[in-house]
């Protein structure tokens, strides 16, 4: 069964059409690649999947379970996480406290939260920054952070939306030794993602979206080569 | 953890210092300067719950120090009613005016919240100077009634009221103490930082927000109460006025908006120096420390937005740099 | 009842509620564009009138001329506001600039108080003051007519300026996204210092005048900041049109709602609609 699928969804700010009866479906253990130009609904799509917006028409289903309507501080609890675009650290936090933001979701308890944290922290690499406060770390760090915090709430689909963008190559290559380590704790992820290597390295499967369409989907092999992707997307930088 | 130790230590040296020094110095202008510090630390910290640390600032905290006088007051003058029991009552009361103003605004981003406390605040004392049952804009005087702890009334001695505020102010730090280590302290912070991301970590944000003005509501109504009994008498255009509102913002925002010790810092400067300046400046009318007041703020503000704590913490830093 | 009253009543209400607009319009353009409440905009309003007031008094200049003198005067209030106090708090959290426009009106209300007293003042032989217009039973006051229609055109000026004007161009997108205005080479600083003039002009002007029919004293803006607020939240925040129509909305409720339940109870009623409304229409009544 599908861990996420979106049947019919469309998304309207007033006259706008930022998605227009997207069909998409993510299968448990998988990485799916959304990509796509400036304003093509990725934001969206993950805005509509985790309650931050509720689409106008269409239903999303999370493990066989209609979510489209749960209130957004639920969708954390039944499973499903998030990044930002813009980072969202919480920069007065220490980076511990960060990770225990999200810990809380299945620990109320502080100390069980900070021991799980911890964990967390282990495990991303952040253990040697734990004491500092958010707001002074580099991009990538918070970055990270984000991160963290997201596989902190234990789901079992994450969404990250643009997490290496404005990274260094160095760090994007790190960003990338961690989803894939993310992805083999059986985590189903989808990734918004903008620098094409990359996309293409991790992603088992490819969604192309254009002016909140979804044009193609399928394995990295063949989007590079469809016609219509390189018009809608790749042609800014191919045919340029 | 190490913090907290200190914490203790720090904290019972301050409990000790306030119990014993009032002892020391039998005079009576001392002694309602301490009480007065202590009623407005408690009620600073009480604000700062839901102003400082879950960031949603209020105008109108004057709304539900005044119910809490009012529900002590009145039902002691008119039934000779334990002012203890008036005192939960208005607890109770605070509590629902403050469902009334956050169920429909807490779901709203932007300014609702700051817009809804500083209207209710008018509308309530519009609506008690025109009640006739608390005598309206004249307002009530605490009967005479036989002293001692079931009325709350000591005539001889301001030491009963000292100890009993001093109870409040610990049971107050303590408990902001213990919610700032609890998962419900961390969502109040994190709803002030990122509202979206505590979202998206799973956090009720209109929930957590009810839950920080219900008990600020709460605690500032029971010393609205502490302080009416204190001084006798009580009227809409104190108890209930904007002046109670921008001291108690004021004083958090001088010590520090968001931190455990901001509100008893603030304190310590702003209620001298308001009772003193009153002396000095006596004749001139009200204005001149309001004046001193308000440029405060702003300069607060734009020089050290977190107050007292943070020049100390700037100030511990370089030294540690050092 | 007696119609001609209820029509009175009609009438009362919209001639304070159209100055009621002007003033929310202030408030709402800098709300919209900069998400700041401005506590200090009942302030300007006083600020305005006593200057009115003053000039009257001392120089013998007729209110009616004055205002474009309170107006420039009021504008120049505005940007330094902004200089001094709004743009060194813009990068801390939006709690500080609210707080800081807070301190800034009890500043403002207390320095008046000191050095012009509490009472309460009035303009009684000026051009308008005292004269009125009557017909099929019904009065009304000149200087509050005149006022009206002053508010009136003023809003629509201000209206036209936010949608035609290169100024009001930039002024919208700011509003929309200030980073991307800055990227599209907007200067967004100075797009935020006019708005601020620009918002305390509107209240100067409506200042300006009340002061023709309203006494004039140190805490005077208190209640029509108080139903300013509530005005530009029922209009949708940023909203122009909207904050003119709650104005009027608000000023109906006020005159008529105050005439049957008591007029000690009016600013009861006013809140009690902001909640009803806030609940059933969060963004406004005329934003969705
Ligand atoms: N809250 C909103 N209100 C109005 N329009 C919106 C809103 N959010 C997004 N849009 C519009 O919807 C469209 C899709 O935006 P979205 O942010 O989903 O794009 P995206 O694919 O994430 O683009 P990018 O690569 O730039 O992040 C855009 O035209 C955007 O302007
Ligand atoms: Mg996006």
């Amino acid at each position: 069964m599908a861990v996420l699928e979106a049947k019919d969804v469309s998304m309207y700010f007033g006259e706008l059409a930022a998605l227009k009866e997207i069909n998409l479906s993510v299968e448990q253990g998988e990485i799916l690649g959304l990509i796509g130009p400036n304003g093509a609904g990725k934001t969206t799509f993950f805005n509509c999947a985790t309650g931050f917006l509720t689409c106008t028409r269409g239903d999303i289903f999370f493990k066989g379970q209609n979510i489209t309507r749960v209130p957004g501080h639920r969708v954390c609890h039944i499973g499903i996480c998030r990044t930002f675009q813009i980072v969202q650290s919480f920069s007065e936090m220490t980076v511990l406290e960060n990770v225990m933001m999200g810990a809380f979701c299945r620990h109320p308890n502080t100390s069980n939260s900070m021991h799980s944290a911890q964990d967390i922290l282990d495990f991303t690499g952040l253990a040697d920054k734990r004491d500092q406060i958010a707001g002074s770390l580099t991009l990538a760090d918070q970055k990270r952070i984000e991160l963290a915090r997201t596989i902190a709430t234990e789901p079992d689909l994450i969404l990250l939306d643009e997490v290496m963008a404005g990274l260094n190559p160095a760090e994007t290559e790190e960003a990338i030794e961690l989803i894939k380590k993310i992805h083999q704790k059986g985590l189903t992820i989808i990734v918004v993602e903008h620098v094409m290597e990359v996309i293409m390295n991790i992603s088992h499967r490819i969604a192309v979206f254009d002016s909140g369409e979804l044009i193609v989907e399928g394995p990295p092999e063949k989007i590079v080569r469809d016609e219509r992707v390189i018009q809608a997307y790749l042609g800014e930088e191919y045919h340029a | 953890m190490q913090n907290d130790k200190n914490f203790y230590i720090i904290f019972s040296i301050i409990l000790i210092f306030m119990a014993v020094a009032p002892l020391v110095i039998q005079n009576t202008h001392f002694q309602h300067l301490l009480i007065m510090l202590l009623l407005f630390a408690t009620l600073s910290q009480a604000w700062n719950l839901i102003g400082g640390y879950a960031g949603q600032v209020s105008f109108g905290h004057a709304v539900f120090f005044g119910i809490g006088s009012y529900a002590a007051m009145a039902p002691l003058t008119h039934w000779g009613l334990t002012p203890w029991v008036g005192m939960l009552i208005g607890g109770v009361v605070a509590i629902i005016v403050a469902l009334i103003i956050g169920v429909p605004v807490f779901r709203l981003k932007g300014h609702y919240f700051a817009i809804s406390t500083f209207a209710v605040a008018e509308v309530v004392r519009e609506l008690f100077t025109n009640w006739e049952w608390v005598d309206g804009p004249i307002g009530l005087d605490a009967p005479v009634l036989e002293q001692g702890f079931y009325n709350l009334m000591f005539y001889k001695n301001k030491l009963p009221y000292l100890y009993i505020v001093l109870v409040f102010f610990f049971i107050m730090m303590l408990l902001t103490f213990r919610m700032e280590r609890t998962r419900m302290g961390y969502y109040f912070r994190a709803i002030k930082q990122r509202p979206e991301a505590a979202q998206a970590m799973g956090v009720h944000i209109s929930k957590y927000k009810q839950y920080a003005l219900m008990m600020s509501a709460f605690f500032t109504a029971i010393c609205g109460a502490l302080y009416g009994l204190y001084i006798l008498h009580i009227e809409p255009a104190t108890v209930l006025s904007l002046d109670i509102s921008i001291k108690i913002v004021l004083i958090t925002a001088l010590g520090g908006t968001g931190a455990l010790w901001g509100p008893l810092l603030g304190s310590i400067i702003l209620i001298p120096l308001q009772e003193y300046s009153r002396i000095w400046l006596g004749g001139t009318g009200k204005g001149i420390d309001l004046i001193l007041l308000g440029a405060l703020i702003v300069l607060i503000c734009i020089y050290e937005p977190r107050g007292i704590v943070g020049l100390l913490k700037r100030f511990n830093f370089q030294k540690g740099k050092n | 009842m007696d119609v001609t009253i209820f029509l009175q009543l009609v009438i009362s209400g919209l001639l304070i509620g159209f100055v009621f607009s002007l003033i929310a319009v202030g408030l709402t353009l800098i709300w919209g564009v900069m998400d700041i409440l401005n506590f200090a905009h009942g302030d300007f309003l006083m600020l305005a009138m006593f200057s009115a007031f003053l000039m009257f008094a001392n120089l013998g200049v007729d209110p009616v001329f004055s205002l474009p003198v309170i107006v420039g005067l009021l504008f120049f209030v505005g940007l330094l506001t902004f200089r001094l106090v709004i743009k060194p708090v813009l990068g801390y959290h939006a709690l500080i600039a609210l707080l800081a426009t807070f301190g800034l009106s009890i500043f403002i209300r207390n320095v008046v108080l000191f050095f012009l007293g509490p009472d309460f003042r009035v303009i009684n032989q000026s051009v308008l003051a005292g004269k009125r217009i009557s017909f099929l039973g019904l009065h009304l006051s000149l200087p509050q007519l005149v006022s009206a229609i002053g508010c009136v055109l003023i809003t629509y000026v201000v209206y036209l300026f936010i949608s035609k004007s290169k100024f009001g161009r930039a002024l919208r997108a700011t509003a929309l996204d200030k980073d991307t205005a800055l990227l599209m080479g907007i200067n967004t600083n100075r797009v935020f210092a006019l708005t601020f003039g620009l918002g305390a002009a509107c209240v100067g002007a409506a200042g300006g005048f009340l002061v023709n029919f309203y006494y004039v004293f140190p805490e005077v803006g208190l209640n029509f900041a108080i139903l300013s607020f509530v005005i530009v939240a029922l209009g949708g925040f940023g909203n122009i049109g909207g904050a003119f129509l709650a104005g009027i909305l608000v000023g109906l409720v006020e005159n008529i709602g105050g005439f049957f339940v008591g007029p000690e109870f009016k600013y009861t009623l006013v809140f009690i609609l902001y909640l009803i409304v806030i609940s059933l229409r969060p963004k406004g009544l005329f934003g969705w």
